[in-house]
């Protein structure tokens, strides 16, 4: 006998997903929270076994109105369909789960642009060391380079120094006023502009080497990471040495799940692929309520605010119009911040043609030009088709921004929100053991 | 209590709530494979499950992602032939 569906299935336990799940059985719904991760958290409160992380009071109120709700840890949806009762949900490793709605938080991940030497051991994902040490207490490295654009760099590097690991710099794209450029946003929530300022402290402290408009060009070693080249906005270039390299480019929404449930996606300031939702978090999927960073990448008390209201908008409450002010309010604070770290515009011109884009099946920079260039791929679906790009393990979570925009510019154009959609739907959206397309 | 795991035969001690990546990375080894195509080393990169850069064997089942598989005691990891 199939079980009676659940009133909601709440998708990823990071700040969007504890806020749903908690507002939706606060309001008396009947709700699963499904996540991959063994602990709720999500990357923000990623702790150890028995550990606290950052901002826990949050985390704490949140986990104590989770009393009611099923949970089921340590697995991924790597499809959903619709049916005439609502959705079905098929899990990694465990048997299907059925809902009347859905609300997804699938979070994101650190967006990166392929480097010449980016795929030695050494060089990691700039949100992969900080879950290392928050989570494993493992410092992957003694001497570290940080680099790419964003307010994510500096908890990255002030972690890593409060590690005992040498922080040999921090290099930032972007001129850092242009966080505070946009005043509206900017104002609508201090706190950010507080937090940024507190780390820009920590690592004064700490003697860290902060440089703005300043890009990382190369990582060269041999069989690993050993130093890295950085160049200034006025074209001066340095060696810097480090055996751990951290990378982040602002973030990457994860966007598969809203994708295979038809909700529409547009492009953000950012060049990311985004969730459309209206001001309740409604996407233009029936029954799907998507929050967090898959509407556009804003932080932790974004998402937290949103996971809220796409609950109580299901549960059809009326007090929403204040969390709908706050809402509308982070919009536009991470609006001003995602225009103000846009990725570097010459960013192509550190490839090599052996430079790999797709780390998966070992695609480099020479084939993607050759598949436009001498095969008359003209978008990003074309040349993945033709030399493989974002076709391996990973699915093109790692290179699929960058090949859209690759392809985009050898076709002397800009990506569009379609050549990202080349990347971005998936099915399965995991990868998927036999064994469980067999028995679900 | 500390465990001990193999790689390609030599003791990685770990931590209980390590992961296997972890204590791989914490006893000094960065890399623990090697690319079909070119040969090149790899080993942990996006750190959260995603880029499946971390492949690895352990007792004997391949294509485990070290990051997100917690370490256990006994454990047998590696074997280069893998990837």
């Amino acid at each position: 006998m199939t079980p009676e569906p659940h009133d909601v299935a709440v998708v990823g336990a990071g700040p969007a997903g504890l806020g749903a799940a908690a507002e939706a059985a606060g309001a008396g719904l009947d709700v699963v929270l499904i996540d991959a991760g063994q602990r709720p958290g999500g990357q923000y409160w990623r702790h150890a076994e028995g550990g606290r992380g950052q901002h826990w009071k949050a985390y704490e109120g949140l986990s104590r109105r989770l009393g009611q709700v099923r949970r089921i840890p340590g697995t991924q949806v790597w499809l959903i369909t619709r049916d005439q009762e609502g959705f079905t949900l098929r899990l990694t490793g465990h048997d299907p789960v059925t809902a009347r709605a859905v609300i997804l938080c699938p979070g994101g991940y650190d967006r990166q642009l392929p480097i010449p030497g980016w795929d030695l051991p050494g060089v990691m994902a700039a949100g992969g060391v900080q879950a290392l040490l928050k989570e494993h207490g493992t410092a992957p490295g003694r001497r570290a380079v940080v680099a790419g654009t964003g307010p994510f760099l500096l908890p990255v590097a002030v972690a890593l120094a409060r590690a005992g690991v040498a922080v040999a710099a921090v290099a930032e794209a972007n001129p850092v006023t242009g966080w505070l450029r946009d005043p509206f946003g900017a104002l609508a929530a201090p706190s950010k502009s507080v937090e940024a300022v507190r780390y820009a402290a920590a690592m004064t402290a700490r003697r860290v080497l902060y440089r703005t408009r300043t890009v990382i060009t190369e990582i060269v070693g041999d069989g690993r990471a050993e130093a890295v080249r950085l160049r200034r906005a006025d074209g001066t270039q340095e060696e810097i040495a480090a055996d751990l390299v951290a990378l982040g480019w602002g973030f990457t929404p994860s966007l598969e799940l809203p994708i295979m449930l038809g909700a529409e996606t547009r492009l953000d300031e950012d060049g990311s692929l985004v969730a459309v939702v209206d001001g309740s978090q409604r996407s233009t999927a029936d029954g799907v309520y998507i929050a967090g960073e898959a509407t556009g990448v804003g932080g932790a008390a974004l998402a937290l605010a949103e996971g809220r209201l796409a609950a109580l908008t299901l549960a059809g409450s009326g007090k929403t119009a204040r969390l709908r002010r706050a809402v509308r309010r982070g919009r536009r604070f991470a609006a001003a911040m995602r225009r103000a770290c846009p990725v570097p515009a010459e960013w192509t011109a550190w490839l090599t043609e052996s430079t790999v884009v797709c780390r998966c099946e070992e695609v480099p920079y020479g084939e993607l030009r050759r598949a436009c260039h001498d095969l008359g791929a003209d978008d990003a679906r074309a040349v993945k088709m033709l030399a493989r790009p974002g076709m391996g393990w990973c699915q093109g979570r790692m290179c699929g921004f960058a090949t859209a925009a690759i392809a985009a510019r050898l076709n002397g154009r800009v990506a569009t929100a379609d050549d990202l959609r080349a990347f971005a739907a998936r099915v399965p959206a995991f990868p998927v053991a036999l064994e469980d397309l067999a028995e679900n | 209590m500390t465990y001990t795991m193999t790689f390609e035969g030599r003791p990685v001690r770990a931590e209980p709530g390590q992961s296997v990546a972890a204590a791989l990375v914490a006893s000094g080894v960065v890399s623990w494979r090697v690319t079909r195509g070119q040969g090149r080393p790899r080993g942990l990169f996006c750190g959260i499950g995603l880029c499946h850069d971390c492949l690895i064997t352990i007792d004997g089942v391949p294509d485990q992602r070290a990051c997100v598989v917690p370490a256990r005691d006994g454990m047998r990891l590696g074997d280069r032939d893998d990837a």
